[in-house]
């Protein structure tokens, strides 16, 4: 989890992320922020997460992205 | 039949009893009927083509239902013999099945809008190469182009997608995949709605509500009045200043860019408040496709402001595959190993967004200039991320006057400006001739004659004062709707409410820009 908060902080320093609960619907992060954390995620987790799951609900925090992250890991 | 025609009226007359009568296992067999006579009104010809779209994407999406099915029987009856990795491998050959029928879907589909649409400009191009090699021309086919094709195309390409993606159910009757694919509000300019969100409203049953009706018809008097009385106005001007851009230079195309960006914003959310308050007479909701554009403090915000469904539609179906696809993972490995964490993670994004934005000019039209206009919308959104941290450091430096009301509203003039700076390039269609044009505001120094040079465009004082009080109401809508829902006010007070209706439905019958043999035109996003 502390690696995935760092992800995002280094991309929005002013953001408390552990506790932002509408990163998508409150507009925090945009198409191009999910994508360049995408990316990281992929770099860093060695985890693919396909287009079909970039939808509000996984991305609208640290905990759904955490679990989205685990889920794919383990599939 | 187009939305500003008496026959569309009349249709619309016709339509809302016998919909409301009939009995609610036929409400959507009746919109069914009526969406095909409002299509055939464009060409009987036209309507083999969006039957194709329709009969190909049931197929191609009975076909997807049947193998995800099939894979699910595999699975339950083998769970016992399959272990993990043996279930993974076989999921992933099952999907990639999937993707493959998904794909000749989109081809087939995506390749008529290609053939019909872009036909004409390939063509053109490979004769001007001809040309400079001294090959003589090729004749360019005149072929048809079917009304809407571009939205009815992009709309059931995406329940194919979401079929493909499980996230919507698949359509097991044929006509009601064709109610979905030709839903006539819709039909002509959009929104681009998605399967799930729409499909369950056309086929449930509809009872008569009052209110929602009364909201329905209020939204669409507002349309005609942005269509008729601001939009097909400020038109006559435009025809006379498009129709020798060489003659009106300088400050005229300052003139253009203003008169433009108002005319574009009421012609279209003019006709989407037509579709939507249709929708809503009939007792159903569309997605909105505008959220005060004009407020926007920066170019991508604005673009999540404007036209949304369209934006949406390439961020889920265009950007976001193309961004985390295996190809674009690799060249981001790639390119932080070549280039530094930092530039190297920017890559593919900026790729990604660059494709997306090219094929979002594509789609507004057969034309370098709609694709020099996806390219500049795209230049200057990556140049805006490329400089946010000097923005953050501006904020940090001066926060209150970052923060002030003052700086939001230069944000909001100068990002207006620039947007409607890149779409007169829509208007004078030509690239060479929009930059040279550009070029004249900072040579050509012809201010003083605009005030009399106005007047000669086709448009009086009364009618540059009619189209300034429209802004205003349009304006003072938006800030007022945005605050809380006007309608929903105005219906706690009935007799304001029938007051200003009266006085919008007699300003469109008055001050409609209808003039000698009234022909309104058409809305400028049908041609997309």
């Amino acid at each position: 989890m502390e690696q995935l908060l760092e992800i995002l902080r280094s991309m929005h320093p002013d953001v408390d992320f552990s506790a932002a609960m509408d990163l998508i619907d409150d507009g925090i992060l945009d198409s191009l922020d999910i994508v360049t954390l995408v990316t990281e995620i992929n770099s860093v987790f060695d985890v693919t997460i396909p287009a079909e799951e970039i939808v509000p609900e996984n991305f609208n925090s640290a905990d759904a992205l955490m679990a989205l992250i685990n889920k794919l890991d383990e599939e | 039949m187009r939305f500003t025609s008496y026959e569309f009226l009349g249709f619309l007359v016709l339509l809302f009893p016998l919909y409301y009568l009939v009995p609610k296992k036929w409400q959507w067999g009746v919109l069914l009927a009526a969406s095909y006579l409002f299509y055939a009104f464009a060409g009987w010809d036209c309507i083999l083509f969006i039957l194709l779209t329709t009969l190909s994407s049931y197929g191609v999406a009975c076909w997807i239902g049947w193998r995800a099915s099939a894979e699910e029987t595999y699975l339950a009856c083998h769970r016992e013999e399959m272990d993990k990795e043996r279930r993974k491998a076989y999921k992933a050959k099952e999907k990639k099945r999937r993707f493959h029928i998904l794909l000749l879907g989109l081809v087939f589909n995506f390749g008529i809008l290609a053939v019909l649409k872009y036909t004409g400009f390939a063509m053109s191009g490979f004769n001007q190469i001809l040309n400079v090699i001294g090959q003589g021309t090729l004749e360019i086919p005149d072929l048809l182009l079917p009304m809407g094709i571009s939205f009815y195309t992009f709309q059931t390409m995406g329940y194919l997608i979401d079929v493909y993606r499980a996230k919507t159910k698949v359509e097991r009757n044929p006509a009601r995949l064709a109610l979905f694919t030709a839903f006539f509000p819709q039909l002509v300019q959009g929104p681009i709605s998605r399967h799930s969100d729409l499909a369950e409203q056309l086929y449930m049953p509809h009872s008569f509500d009052r209110k929602e009706f009364i909201f329905g018809l209020q939204r669409i008097l507002w349309g005609y009045f942005k269509k008729l009385v601001i939009a097909d106005r400020i038109l006559i001007a435009m025809k006379t200043l498009l129709a020798d851009p060489e003659e009106y230079r300088g400050g005229y195309v300052v003139m253009l860019i203003l008169l433009y960006s108002v005319e574009i914003y009421a012609d279209f959310t003019g006709g989407i408040d037509i579709t939507i308050g249709i929708a809503q007479a009939l007792g159903m909701k569309l997605r909105e496709n505008f959220n005060r554009p004009f407020s926007s403090h920066s170019t991508k915000e604005y673009w999540n402001r404007w036209h949304i469904t369209m934006g949406s539609w390439f961020t889920d179906y265009v950007f976001y595959p193309l961004s985390v696809c295996k190809p674009m993972m690799k060249l981001s490995k790639w390119s932080r190993a070549h280039l530094g964490n930092s530039l190297g993670k920017r890559v593919p994004v900026y790729l990604a967004t660059t494709v997306t934005w090219f094929l979002t000019g594509l789609w507004h039209g057969a034309g370098a200039n709609f694709i020099v206009w996806g390219l500049l919308n795209c230049l200057v959104i990556l140049v805006s991320q490329e400089l946010e941290p000097l923005y953050a450091r501006f904020r940090r430096r001066f926060p209150n006057l970052s923060s002030s009301n003052g700086y939001g509203k230069f944000m909001a003039v100068r990002t207006f400006l620039l947007m409607g700076l890149i779409r007169s390039l829509d208007c004078y269609r030509n690239v060479g001739t929009t930059f040279r044009l550009w070029g004249s505001m900072l040579t050509v120094w012809n201010w003083g004659e605009l005030p009399k040079g106005m007047l000669r465009l086709g448009l009086g004082v009364a009618d540059y004062v009619i189209i300034l009080g429209g802004c205003l109401i349009m304006a003072s809508v938006s800030v007022m709707s945005a605050k809380r829902g006007l309608r929903e006010r105005l219906y706690q007070h009935p007799v304001l409410s029938w007051v200003l209706c009266g006085g919008l439905l007699i300003a469109v019958l008055l001050l409609g820009a209808y003039g000698i043999g009234y022909d309104a035109s058409q809305f400028i996003y049908d041609q997309f």
